[in-house]
């Protein structure tokens, strides 16, 4: 027996996923009160789970034709980013300061996925730069501009 | 002839410098990689919550209009799409700029784009209030109907998968019955406070086409993305417009191909510039020079993607079914000023509506304007690396997704949602029919409910929404739109299969 090819076990955990919500979507619709609430949920769920259930048994048959799935070297890649940017929103624009965060997850993300080298001074002063002015512009458009009170915490 | 009532409030001049402001950002914004007009007009959204509605939509438009058209720049010049609409722009305008002839194909394709842009805001104001009053005679059941109907075709047209692209469209419809229901209070698929209020449409819009390219963008690495911008010569515009007028046959049918597109449901300006430029070629006395930096090509494919701008408008305008993905964000724009699209639309609203696509008129020819003087600037900004682009959005994405509120939660529901869609579209899932889903969802949900109350107290739920002239006319739409979908998906994969048994 063959092994299954990366994109087709991505495709199954993909699609398994989906049929899982889409059956956690349709119990959830047909057991909880009052029906009159869940009614339109219902008829949803039920072309929901239908159209899963037939998206998942497809790619477990190595069936499915579109979606290139992830390459490893992509999720390496995408990885640092992703976190970044997830502690950024979830924890740091709200424990920190949003432009505090802003400031330090712009310039982390500038730094690890800019294409100038890491070893030159003057890329360095770029980065910060283009931090600076960026940050300066978001204060402008949305404090100043905008009126927009964002969460200040334990910096800025 | 009332749209000619409303003209002078596109002048006023807060009016008229929002324009200006939206068409030259749009350019701007439409020549940068990265930056499609439906993710560019979400994330301006944020911006017109201090704005009256027809400011708002002034904006939101002039974007709309002019980031189609700045994405001619970098397939010009980059040979890199701006948008999926300019596709069929970089097979020709490229070459030309390659030839040394760059000015003369930016000019030729402002000039198109603006010629085929007024077409097609004119079919959109002549159009539009005839079919609002067509839309008067629409019950519960025929409102539900049509927004099943705007999610299924967006889903089936739109997606690589029938099957994939229906899904997305139940998982939005689903999405957008979290909260609490209208009609008993009753908490639905609340599992964090965030939740609570429902999702909120701009901060999900944001998160649904934002996110999910910068995180291609983080997928990409550290690559040197510095593309070479080929330099633009001097062009007389005389030149263009000889040009322009000896390819009338181009023009005109890149004109009528983006206007017909614009109008159905789903299809878009990818097909637009593609169709056009087919058809242009077959057409053509001079059909060996496609491809080979012929003016021609770049005529139809840039009047063909600018011509269905207005048309993308008549569905929504009048029945709240986008034509396209970046409608669907407008309808988002339009709701968050408390403005709901469709019959009552020009007898409650007509000053917001008619300035509002008044301003889209002016703004084609500002386009075109601007275009020709703001294409190298816009070219240097296409020289972004990637790297701050990504750093760029996300930051906007989120600063913008709070003001929609001042809540965390819609910053939570906007990254969850934007990470979700990046890895569903990795396998082949699309956002456009799960945001239709989302828009339309409460529309549906609050016409079924209405429909199954009249029909529990007439003859019943089946003779209600699937008797009636209407009802089954939009059903059977509904049903060939998925089965001709469908039908196309099946002859691309045997037309696939037979290619690669000849290879």
């Amino acid at each position: 027996m063959s092994t299954p090819s990366l994109p087709r076990l991505q495709h199954i955990v993909g699609s398994g996923i989906v049929a899982a919500v889409g059956i956690w979507v349709s119990y959830v619709s047909y057991t909880q009160q009052p029906s009159e609430a869940f009614l339109f949920p219902r008829l949803i769920a039920t072309v929901f789970v239908v159209l899963a259930l037939w998206t998942f048994a497809k790619a477990c048959l190595g069936w499915t034709k579109v979606g290139n799935g992830i390459s490893v070297r992509q999720f390496t890649n995408l990885l640092p980013g992703l976190l970044v940017s997830l502690i950024y929103i979830f924890w740091a624009a709200k424990a920190f300061g949003f432009y505090t965060a802003t400031t330090v997850a712009f310039f982390i993300l500038l730094s690890l996925y800019d294409p100038a080298p890491h070893t030159a001074v003057r890329s360095w002063l770029m980065r910060i730069l283009i931090t600076a002015c960026f940050m300066v512009v978001m204060y402008g458009l949305f404090a100043q501009l905008l009126n927009v009170y964002t969460p200040r915490e334990v910096f800025f | 002839m009332e749209f000619l009532f409303y003209m002078g409030d596109v002048f006023t001049p807060v009016n008229f410098v929002l324009l200006l402001i939206g068409t030259i950002g749009g350019l701007i914004l439409g020549a940068t990689p990265g930056l499609s007009p439906t993710m560019a007009v979400a994330l301006l959204i944020p911006f017109t919550f201090q704005l009256e509605a027809a400011q708002g939509l002034i904006l939101l438009g002039a974007a709309y209009t002019s980031t189609v058209a700045g994405g001619a720049v970098s397939a010009i010049l980059l040979k890199i799409p701006g948008a999926p609409a300019n596709i069929a722009t970089t097979l020709d305008g490229h070459t030309m700029a390659r030839k040394g002839e760059g000015a003369k194909a930016l000019q030729l394709s402002f000039l198109a784009s603006a010629v085929g842009g007024v077409f097609g805001v004119l079919l959109l104001i002549f159009l539009t209030p005839v079919l609002a009053q067509w839309a008067l005679a629409f019950g519960p059941s025929h409102l539900f109907w049509l927004a099943i109907l705007g999610v299924t075709v967006i889903g089936s047209l739109d997606s690589k998968s029938v099957v994939k692209g229906l899904l997305s469209g139940c998982i939005g419809l689903w999405l957008a019955t979290i909260g609490f229901d209208d009609i008993m209070g009753a908490q639905r698929f609340i599992f964090h406070p965030a939740l609570g209020g429902g999702i909120n449409i701009i901060a999900a819009l944001i998160g649904l086409f934002a996110i999910p390219q910068v995180i291609t963008m983080f997928a990409k690495g550290r690559h040197n993305d510095g593309a070479e911008v080929i330099k633009v010569q001097k062009h007389p515009i005389s030149g263009a417009f000889r040009v322009l007028m000896r390819s009338k046959r181009a023009l005109g049918i890149g004109t009528a191909v983006g206007s017909v597109i614009g109008l159905i449901p789903g299809v878009g300006g990818q097909i637009a510039g593609l169709v056009a430029y087919d058809q242009s070629k077959k057409f053509s006395a001079e059909r060996e020079k496609f491809g080979t930096g012929h003016a021609e090509g770049v005529i139809a494919a840039e009047s063909a993607n600018n011509a269905m701008v207005g048309p993308s408008l008549v569905p929504l305008l009048t029945l709240s079914i986008p034509g396209s993905p970046t409608a669907a964000v407008l309808l988002g724009g339009l709701l968050i000023h408390g403005i709901f699209p469709g019959s009552d639309l020009f007898d409650n609203h007509p000053d917001v509506a008619w300035t509002f696509i008044n301003s889209m008129l002016i703004g084609q020819i500002l386009m075109c304007i601007f275009g020709l003087y703001v294409a190298g600037l816009a070219a240097r900004v296409a020289q972004v690396p990637q790297s701050v682009m990504a750093a760029v959005v996300l930051g906007l994405a989120v600063f913008g997704s709070y003001s929609v509120q001042s809540s965390m939660g819609d910053v939570y529901v906007m990254a969850a949602l934007g990470v979700m869609m990046y890895f569903l579209e990795r396998f082949g899932f699309s956002a456009a029919p799960l945001v239709l889903g989302l828009i339309l969802g409460p529309i549906a949900e609050a016409n079924f409910i209405q429909g199954s109350m009249i029909a529990n107290a007439t003859g019943g739920m089946a003779p209600y929404f699937l008797g009636g002239p209407l009802n089954i006319v939009l059903i059977v739409v509904v049903i060939a739109s998925i089965c001709y979908s469908g039908y196309m998906e099946l002859r691309a994969r045997r037309y696939t299969s037979k290619e690669e048994i000849m290879a």
